[in-house]
């Protein structure tokens, strides 16, 4: 009878104090569907070390067009590593190491004749503290359109500017003062004019890192509201800390722990029955 | 409860504030047991005093409930529950509204072992005893089931819900005959009928707390689900030994 009552996940190093090695040793696979049947970018058994030590581990994880991934874990569990492999972010880093397969639409990443600037175009990234350059709200939105060449003239550069602001959910608020500098902007305008300045490049996939983790609940709110909007459009990878927000926001959610993925599934199952114990216990505070 | 590690969150008042519902659901079950134990012998023994002190005291098991779920509501406004502890509020909240519903058939139990009086000749309630000793150990070992997170346990009692239906379906047939055979009795008759009825009704309910418990532990509702599908699912390899 015991056997039926166990849950299906292993227990071991619960209760004795789990050391790095016995809870790697534990997770063998990831539990749940790491594939989706329209994938936009797929990583394929990725491994990142900085150095010598390797940050993550055998990692696969597809990211499907129209869909919010979410990716939680504890501080130091590689999901911003991973998120930053996905638009080549981490090339900056001289000791980091990426190796696997990752791909956007069947496209290596990391492949001899990818250019990693035009990767970044078309997979933009919004990050945790806002960032708007030291120029007017314009020119914020307008700097990437500039330097890819999107815009033939003014008006379609107006044009990008005030069709990004508006999607943005920003335009209503600064349509009066484009000309004002974006850093005057509230921490909720800031972080929404750089999602604008994003969008403006016509990317593929948005990558968000902890995007609302600097700004109130009404902000976060409106941010999280845009994601779901912007998600018509785009895929969209989102790390968080927030547990909420990941049930909020995401239709699929990805654990990850000391650098392997421990389980990936819908959002429903995973906030509802997940099925690996680690990620029980973290998402519901069980975790130390 | 240790199978979902409700003791085990970093915030110990978390711990605290589950370990409480837990206990009060428990203390619940104990005083809906008793109530429909008492109501029972109340019934069968012709004890007017004893079914007037069930049912003069079912107002506890109502506000037990109002208390656990207003304890369970604030637990989900300032802790957002996730996975087991998500799915044992939900529970707690539902078990609660069958023990309520319990609570209340244990008190026309009560009521109407006053309504009938001592027991006097040609007295046909001793026909409910053995239906109600099959829904009161059903009801016991539904709230074990959910007090021990067990659902072998919690299904196999389920299934013992056709055994009184049977009981009860035979009991309906039974008392239709003496309402043909001795029609004075009429009144007598009908009353025994609505405890047979609210017995069967505790049946019921206790089946309901099962389907929480698996639930509650596999995740997964099987609440109109056949017990075939239940059985395949979750009893495929049962212990020499278990009861059916």
């Amino acid at each position: 009878m015991n056997d039926i009552l166990s849950p299906p996940v292993s227990r071991a190093g619960l209760h004795e104090e789990p050391t790095a090695n016995t809870v790697l040793q534990e997770i063998k696979a990831t539990v749940g569907t790491a594939t989706v049947e329209n994938p936009k970018m797929q990583a394929r058994n990725v491994d990142v070390h900085y150095g010598e030590k390797q940050a993550i581990f055998d990692v696969s994880l597809d990211i499907g067009n129209n869909e919010v991934v979410a990716m939680i874990g504890p501080s130091g569990c590689g999901k911003s590593t991973f998120l930053r492999c996905l638009n080549r972010m981490n090339d900056s880093i001289p000791s980091c190491r990426v190796s696997g397969e990752m791909s956007l639409d069947g496209e290596d990443l990391y492949g001899p004749d990818l250019d990693p600037v035009l990767l970044r175009a078309r997979v933009g990234m919004v990050f945790q503290k806002p960032n708007p350059f030291a120029k007017s709200i314009y020119d914020n939105v307008a700097y990437g359109p500039r330097i890819h060449g999107l815009a033939g003239n003014r008006g379609e550069l107006d044009e990008i500017v005030t069709e990004s602001l508006k999607r943005a959910g920003l335009f209503d608020e600064v349509k009066d003062r484009l000309d004002a500098p974006g850093t005057g902007l509230s921490g909720g305008q800031q972080q929404r004019l750089c999602i604008a300045r994003t969008i403006a490049v016509s990317p593929e996939v948005i990558l968000m890192d902890e995007p609302c983790s600097a700004l109130d609940p009404i902000a976060t709110a409106r941010i999280e509201e845009l994601i779901d909007e912007l998600r018509q459009n785009y895929a969209i990878a989102i790390v968080t800390h927030s547990m909420q927000q990941a049930a909020r926001v995401s239709q699929r959610t990805a654990y990850f722990h000391l650098g392997k993925l421990v389980e990936v599934n819908d959002t429903n199952s995973v906030f509802t029955n997940p099925q690996h114990e680690l990620t029980e216990n973290y998402i519901t505070g069980r975790f130390g | 409860m240790d199978k979902l590690h409700l003791d085990q969150h970093i915030s110990q008042q978390f711990n605290l504030e589950l370990e409480e519902i837990r206990n009060k659901v428990l203390s619940m079950g104990g005083l809906v047991e008793q109530q429909v134990a008492n109501g029972l012998t109340a019934l069968l023994e012709g004890d007017g005093d004893l079914g007037q002190t069930v049912s003069q005291s079912d107002y506890q098991v109502n506000a037990l409930e109002v208390e656990i779920d207003e304890e369970c509501t604030q637990v989900l406004a300032r802790r957002q529950p996730a996975a087991s502890d998500l799915r044992l509020i939900v529970t707690v909240i539902k078990v609660i509204t069958d023990l309520e519903r319990i609570g209340d058939e244990a008190e026309k139990l009560g009521r109407f072992s006053v309504e009938l009086g001592g027991p006097d000749t040609g007295d046909y309630r001793k026909e409910l005893r053995h239906l109600g000793e099959l829904v009161k150990t059903m009801l016991r070992d539904a709230l074990d089931a959910f007090a021990r997170m067990d659902v072998n346990a919690a299904i196999q009692v389920a299934s013992r819900d056709d055994d009184v239906n049977r009981e009860y379906g035979s009991l309906e047939r039974l008392l239709g005959t003496h309402l043909v055979e001795d029609p004075r009795q009429v009144s007598k008759l009908f009353k025994i009928t609505w405890c047979a009825r609210a017995l069967e009704r505790i049946g019921d309910h206790s089946v309901n707390i099962c389907e929480y418990v698996v639930y509650l532990v596999k995740g997964r509702d099987i609440r109109h689900t056949s017990f075939d599908q239940i059985k395949n699912e979750f009893l495929q390899s049962p212990e020499p030994g278990d009861k059916a």
